[in-house]
């Protein structure tokens, strides 16, 4: 056993209580205050934050004749007011993972070309094509998915309907319509998060021991092997946080599903037709157009889309400290 | 199981710095051989060369001949990752697979060489560990992380890991620098054990460990800084430590540089 991992901290030594009273100087007394007044600062903000959106809220859902969870349509300027986020959670999550299961694989072969295939005379010039796509707007990359993405992608949706309609999933309910779907969606948001989880997992690949490449070269690994043995479980709790900052970014995106999402309050398996809708989207979609009623209910799908995220994320954390002992971090 | 090595004419080259110069020499099979000199007299770059790891140093180049048996390592069509598995190496820091656990890290070798039933991996890696000198140690924690081990511990289970594929050679780089004089003499003890199935050849900058453990030793030595490093003399430990043939081996083991 690693001793040092395991037992406890020595007790810190004890302060020197000698003379009544420690020196304290002027300047450290500055950047302590600075220091604890801006931390504090942030608390208040966050505080008053939550509880601004959670008055908001329960105001909202207080008033909601229909059940908010499982309501489809969204009617809270109607009267009496009818919402709920039904289609909206399921929507959203159905094309985040639709964006995580494209993006993942692909970010994750990019980063280990970048960091382990390529010619170092290629590997930067790629990592940096790569840092691009991250500074397109994602207005622009809305405005790409409606004029190319929609009308390029209908072949394929007629394909996968053809081939793979029995699976319900990839059936259209009228096959050649515009492809505004929630898939389409999907790739999207793919292509949005790929530079995120590359970077972040590139980063994480060039961190590996050369001692731990060396020891599977040594055995007689190939490059794959040498790869499959020290560098993927080195680097997998890393690949879990790059891959969740990706999905916050696909579960939190507006102007892109905004614009592709063919938006209806209807609940389908068929991810092929164009309906449904997001947290994200339908927040920019009703915004302008509500009364303050119908805000105080758009802050309320916004507060679930929050605890979603949370959610995602304490999942990660979890599965990342459930293997901590074989995480490397104490070789 | 094991194999002689011969060498000839050997240079091996950092992008443009040459680091090794014309070396040649024979490793009977069944022995231990030294490598002593100086830092950055070339020993541990001529070891990694012995098992074509040299060339995985971003611009490693290799010129010359090494004959394992009949086989040279730098023929054309040899892999490189065929010579790793007949050459099997320990290196100066312990590197266990931080990820796996002891058992997984004797295995994986195995693995890569196809070894799939669950009872063969079991004999072998138990074997190897009692090779090791660690099965005793660590037989009730076989499924805890391997990088757990102490530092000596993890030292042996590499060594485990690298017997355990059955190498004709091993070559072991500095293997106790990072080691405790307890742990140092439970791997030179194993050294004396492993040198009846292989041939060892190690790199050490201790001299009485090499005069402990080995049966022939190499003095290395480079004439200035920015040169490179040369074999000065080759012959059996005894000799080298009594009376050396070269004044500069002379000088460096008993201590007058280096």
């Amino acid at each position: 056993m690693d001793i040092t991992a395991n037992t406890p901290a020595p007790p810190p030594p004890a302060t020197r209580t000698t003379g009544g009273g420690t020196v304290t100087r002027p300047g450290d007394r500055i950047f302590s205050g600075l220091s604890r007044g801006s931390g504090i600062l942030l608390l208040v903000i966050m505080g008053a934050i939550a509880a601004f959106l959670t008055i908001r809220a329960v105001n909202a859902i207080s008033k909601d004749q229909g059940n908010f969870f499982t309501t489809f349509e969204w009617n809270a300027t109607a009267n009496p007011p009818v919402f709920g986020i039904a289609v909206l959670a399921y929507g959203t999550i159905v094309s985040s993972i639709i964006a995580m299961i494209i993006a993942v694989p692909i970010a994750v072969g990019i980063a280990l070309f970048i960091s382990h295939y390529a010619p170092r005379r290629l590997a930067s010039p790629f990592a940096y094509v790569i840092d691009l796509l991250a500074a397109v707007p994602s207005i622009v990359y809305g405005l790409w998915g409606a004029l190319f993405l929609v009308p390029h992608l209908q072949g394929l949706n007629l394909w996968l309907d053809h081939y793979l309609g029995w699976t319900v999933i990839f059936d259209q309910s009228n096959p050649g319509t515009a492809a505004r779907s929630l898939f389409t969606v999907g790739i999207l948001l793919a292509i949005m998060i790929l530079p995120i989880i590359t970077n972040v997992s590139r980063e994480v690949f060039r961190q590996v021991p050369r001692a731990n490449e060396e020891a599977a070269l040594a055995l007689g690994a190939t490059r794959w092997e040498v790869i499959r043995l020290s560098v993927l479980p080195f680097a997998r709790s890393g690949i879990i946080s790059a891959s969740m900052l990706g999905l916050g970014r696909a579960l939190g995106e507006t102007m892109a599903v905004a614009t592709v999402l063919s938006a209806s309050p209807v609940l389908s398996a068929r991810i092929l037709d164009p309906v449904g809708g997001t947290f994200a989207q339908n927040i920019a979609a009703k915004f302008n157009e509500a009364n303050d009623f119908g805000r105080d209910a758009l802050i309320a799908s916004g507060l679930v889309l929050f605890v979603i995220t949370l959610l995602v994320n304490g999942a990660a954390r979890l599965i990342i400290a459930r293997r901590k002992e074989y995480s490397g971090a104490n070789a | 199981m094991a194999k002689r090595i011969d060498v000839s004419g050997l240079s091996a080259y950092y992008s443009g710095f040459k680091a090794i110069d014309d070396i040649s020499m024979n490793i009977e099979p069944r022995t231990v051989t030294a490598f002593i000199g100086p830092s950055g007299c070339g020993k541990s770059t001529f070891l990694r060369t012995l098992n074509r790891m040299h060339e995985v140093t971003p611009g490693g180049r290799v010129e010359g001949k090494v004959m394992l048996d009949d086989e040279n390592l730098y023929g054309s069509g040899v892999d490189p990752v065929t010579v790793r598995r007949t050459v099997g190496m320990v290196f100066q820091r312990p590197n266990p697979f931080p990820t796996m656990s002891v058992y997984d890290n004797v295995a994986a070798g195995l693995k890569l060489n196809g070894v799939k039933k669950k009872r063969d991996l079991d004999t072998i890696v138990e074997k190897s560990l009692k090779g090791a000198n660690l099965w005793n140690e660590v037989k009730d924690r076989l499924n805890k992380p391997g990088s757990g081990l102490s530092g000596g511990q993890q030292q042996r289970l590499c060594i485990a890991r690298a017997i355990a594929v059955e190498p004709q050679v091993l070559l072991m780089d500095e293997p106790c620098s990072a080691l405790d004089p307890i742990s140092t003499l439970a791997i030179e003890d194993l050294i004396g054990e492993l040198k009846e199935k292989f041939t060892i050849v190690i790199v050490t900058h201790n001299m009485q460990q090499a005069a402990r453990v080995s049966d022939r030793t190499a003095f290395f030595n480079l004439s200035a800084v920015g040169q490179p490093g040369k074999l000065i003399e080759i012959d059996d430990t005894e000799r080298i430590f009594s009376n050396p043939s070269v004044q500069a081996t002379e000088d460096y083991i008993s201590g007058r540089f280096g």
